[in-house]
């Protein structure tokens, strides 16, 4: 009993100290639950099976995540907790010499994890459930649900989850705190706080050299995974990202000397109020820093590139959706060279009631064997590119008779041609694609089909597509006159048609029934409300894992250096009285603190965004094949989640330790 | 010649009505300008709570402390931060120096509070570090430095302001006995060639005995004032060992 009032009483005379602890704690917490708890939603009862589909596979991603999310939420707890015991070393000390076995010690820090722990974790869990009804407005929102059926729910499930695991994790910290306190000695928990005064001055050569080694290395990486990514392999981009880290590493190593050698060259900047103590502050700190702010760093550049990458994922996913499906449903049937049956024929046999459809087109799509890419694309192109193309060379490229594809443009509102007896056209819509066949239009590239040549009328392509989909994804489709492909094996034959409903019930009926039809497996069938789930499904998938890891990684190391600035303004508190008796005000005081802990806050924040625009540009790179969207409203919606998060855990540091330094 | 200081009848008690502690009783007594005054007593006597008093880094009962023309015991929050850069300057025992910054640097630190002009300030450190014999140091460290230095350093950060009283608490509490003369000699130095005026409290009678004038203390009050006069130093030490040995007591084992 005597061992509970002790801690009881050490958590609450700590409470300053334990704030910022406790506060991660429960945002970790709260999150954890939100996210896990995000299938059990009464809201998102009422969705079509697609739409439950994708939602079960978000369920198991985020339950992967979930593991992630945990271990680096147990490495913050490790590290806050071996910071608290450090503070506390002498207190430790005294109790020892009083005669309290190392045992009682334990016993002491293991009942006040333990408080801790269920403190954070019932706070955490009304937090959470609290979130997660904000959360499911949101979700239903992303998923157009309708929200008149929303009731307060609560998942037990989450809830069971979010405690074994954070309890296997306190657990796991108690333990780790029993084997630190059993390896310390009595002398030198009683001068804990004598030690760490010697200051190890770093050659400022080496520190500058240093510096400009990393600059080099990270220069480097920058160029391997942007303008040189297509020519490296995924062992060298994996290499590219471990030199990203060594050279993160070095940096922090080198950047106080550099800076502080770049101030003390300007003698005004220098001896300007007590910039010389703050500089000297970062520097003798920096020393010790180097590891953590590397982590920290990692961890912002890791939120800044998950979660924008994930917002305009999102963005890509959904944008031009509307223009991009103007029609209710797509077939496309693969059709084998001795198939005599009309499309009409077939859809009837595989149980398509053709009275649900009207506006019917149909066209013929062709692949012949003098049109492949290499053909088109022209030698010089070819020759000039040939690391990009040299896997599809040899493909035939989709050919369409002028007529069809105006029936197409013209049943989807699209701009319509006209051709010449020898004259061909391009139209797509594929941004990565378009530079190459501007280019071989420009060279005047001719097409040959059935023994006639054709050139291009146009020398830029045309925009447009023929199938449906949730991105720009045609890249090229020949259009030739009517008379170039008489007597041709068709292709692929595609039908587009809108339902046959004049209500929004019969629509959805027709709707439920085309798409959950079995049909045989050369004909594909798309019904718009398919795309569309899809594609909300991927951008909610890929938002609400961004969201997930960003949030988590933001506080995690928001958190860290938090804790560690209001330690280090505990062991500075002595300085602080030092300038206060020589008379410095206490204005001037707090400007050197907000400078100290700003700087501290900002230079892996910057280091990370530098990071960022490389990796952001690298991700859109690798996820072009989903379309382009403009990144500018995914990066303001990022700096809108770490200036309040992360602008938030700095203002709560320095309003802690201008009171920590204060005290008397 | 001027008052730098007058303390007039200052009281400092602690504790409440029950039980109630006079840590400093009624003393009053001037400090002219460009002297070298000593304030001697046992511990516990209230010499360093008079000090800290004077320092403003406490607060009196009641009484006035006049230092110049202002009555510091009305001042408040900048205002005294802003005396307590501009006139005093102090010396502690344990130095009181950063040990982040060099030599060099914690001197300037007392003129970059003030806004001094950086091409100014390198000059006055130079000037300073001569005279008190720290040239050679000046880009060190203080964990690079003896006792002895270390407390050079600080207290060429105390004068460098040409603050109007300079205020040493135990200076040579410290230091070894050679440092300790070189310093008390560097404080006759800084009097007798700068006119600085120091305040000096101590219970060592062998520092004590570099001071032109002394006060005892003796359970917050003063209890005897000894002048050096035309004395030698010698002389002047016997004298303040008479009085240890009248005082009694606590101050014999300081000897």
């Amino acid at each position: 009993m005597m061992l509970f009032k002790l801690s009881l009483k050490n958590i609450k005379k700590s409470f300053k100290d334990y704030a910022i602890y406790f506060l991660t704690l429960i945002l970790g917490v709260a999150i954890f639950y939100v996210f896990n708890a995000m299938d059990g939603q009464d809201a998102m009862m009422a969705m079509s099976q697609t739409k439950k589909e994708i939602l079960d596979l978000m369920g198991n991603l985020l339950g992967g995540v979930s593991v992630v999310v945990s271990i680096v939420l147990a490495f913050l707890v490790i590290y806050a907790n071996k910071f608290l015991i450090k503070k506390r070393k002498k207190e430790f000390g005294v109790y020892m010499t009083l005669g309290m076995g190392k045992g009682h010690i334990s016993r002491i820090l293991f009942l006040e994890t333990l408080l801790i722990g269920l403190i954070s974790l019932m706070f955490g869990l009304l937090f959470g459930l609290f979130l997660s009804q904000l959360m499911s407005i949101g979700v239903a929102k992303m998923f157009e649900v309708d929200m008149t059926s929303f009731t307060f729910t609560f998942s037990k499930a989450a809830m069971i989850k979010t405690i074994i695991y954070f309890g296997i994790m306190y657990f796991v910290v108690m333990i780790l705190n029993v084997f630190s306190i059993s390896r310390y000695k009595l002398i030198d928990l009683i001068t804990a706080s004598k030690k760490n005064e010697k200051i190890k001055i770093k050659n400022p050569v080496l520190s500058i050299l240093i510096f400009l080694i990393s600059i080099l290395i990270l220069s480097f990486a920058y160029y391997q995974v942007t303008e040189n990514i297509m020519n490296i392999g995924f062992n060298e981009f994996i290499g590219c990202i471990g030199l990203g880290i060594v050279g993160t590493i070095l940096f922090f190593y080198g950047i106080s000397g550099f800076i502080l050698r770049l101030v003390q060259a300007n003698k005004k900047l220098y001896f300007k109020d007590l910039n010389s103590f703050v500089l000297r502050q970062i520097n003798s700190k920096i020393n010790t820093t180097v590891f953590s702010m590397s982590i920290i760093c990692v961890l912002l550049f890791f939120t800044i590139t998950i979660f924008s990458s994930a917002l305009s994922l999102n963005q890509a996913a959904k944008k031009d959706l509307k223009q991009l499906t103007p029609m209710d449903l797509q077939i496309k049937e693969y059709t084998s060279e001795n198939e005599t049956k009309s499309l009409d024929t077939i859809l009837i046999d595989n149980k398509v009631n053709l009275n649900d459809l009207k506006d019917k087109v149909e066209v013929n799509e062709y692949m012949i064997s003098t049109v492949l890419t290499k053909d088109v694309l022209g030698e010089k192109l070819v020759n000039k590119n040939m690391q990009e193309f040299k896997y599809h060379l040899d493909m035939p490229e989709p050919v369409m008779s002028i007529s069809d594809y105006n029936k197409v443009a013209q049943a989807y509102g699209n701009e319509t041609f006209t051709l010449k007896d020898d004259e061909y056209l391009v139209v797509a819509d594929y941004e990565s694609m378009l530079k190459y066949r501007n280019e071989a239009l420009k060279d005047r590239v001719t097409i040959n089909i059935n023994g006639k040549s054709y050139s291009p009328k146009y020398s830029k392509v045309k925009d447009g597509f023929i199938e449906m989909g949730s991105n720009h994804s045609n890249t090229g489709i020949f259009i030739v006159p009517d008379k170039a492909l008489e007597n041709t094996q068709v292709s692929h034959r595609i039908l587009l048609a809108n339902y046959n409903a004049n209500n929004e019930e019969k629509h959805q009926k027709i709707d439920d029934y085309l798409s959950k039809l079995t049909i045989q497996n050369n004909i594909q069938l798309f019904t718009k409300t398919a795309i569309y789930d899809s594609a909300v499904g991927l951008g909610a998938i890929v938002t609400f894992i961004g969201l997930y890891l960003g949030i988590i990684f933001l506080i995690s190391s928001a958190a860290i250096l938090a804790l560690k600035e209001l330690s280090d303004s505990s062991d500075n508190k002595e300085r602080y009285d030092m300038l206060r008796k020589i008379g410095v005000d206490e204005k001037m005081i707090n400007k050197s603190l907000f400078k100290q802990i700003g700087i501290f806050f900002l230079v892996p924040l910057v280091l990370a965004i530098i990071h960022s625009i490389f990796g952001i540009k690298c991700a859109q790179l690798m996820l072009s094949a989903f379309g382009k969207t403009g990144m500018l409203s995914s990066i303001i919606m990022t700096a809108i989640l770490i200036v309040v998060i992360y602008g938030g855990y700095f203002l709560l540091t320095y309003c802690c330790s201008k009171s920590i330094i204060k005290e008397h | 010649m001027e008052n730098v200081l007058k303390i007039s009848n200052v009281e400092k008690y602690y504790g409440n009505k029950g039980n109630l502690t006079k840590a400093v009783d009624n003393i009053s007594f001037d400090v002219k300008e460009g002297e070298f005054v000593g304030i001697m007593g046992a511990s516990g006597s209230g010499k360093t709570t008079l000090l800290n008093c004077i320092a403003t880094i406490d607060k009196v009962t009641a009484g006035h402390i006049i230092v110049g023309n202002t009555d510091i015991t009305t001042l408040k929050g900048n205002s005294l931060n802003k005396f307590r850069r501009e006139d005093l300057g102090f010396i502690f025992q344990d130095f009181n120096l950063l040990d982040t910054l060099t030599a060099y640097e914690n001197i300037a630190l007392a003129l970059t509070i003030q806004k001094v002009r950086p091409d100014k300030i390198q000059k006055l450190v130079k000037e300073v570090a001569k005279s008190l014999n720290i040239t050679r140091i000046l880009n060190k460290y203080p964990y690079q430095m003896s006792g002895g230095e270390k407390q050079r350093v600080a207290s060429a950060r105390a004068i460098i302001t040409n603050p109007k009283l300079i205020l040493a608490d135990e200076p040579t509490g410290a230091l070894d006995s050679k440092s300790a003369r070189q310093l008390l000699e560097n404080f006759e130095n800084l009097n007798n060639e700068l006119r600085a005026t120091i305040l000096m409290v101590t219970h060592d009678a062998f520092t004590a005995s570099y001071c032109h004038r002394i006060l005892f203390i003796k359970d917050g009050k003063i209890f005897n004032e000894l002048v050096r006069g035309n004395d030698s130093r010698k002389e002047f030490f016997d004298k303040i060992i008479d009085v240890v040995t009248l005082l009694g007591g606590d101050l014999n084992d300081a000897l």
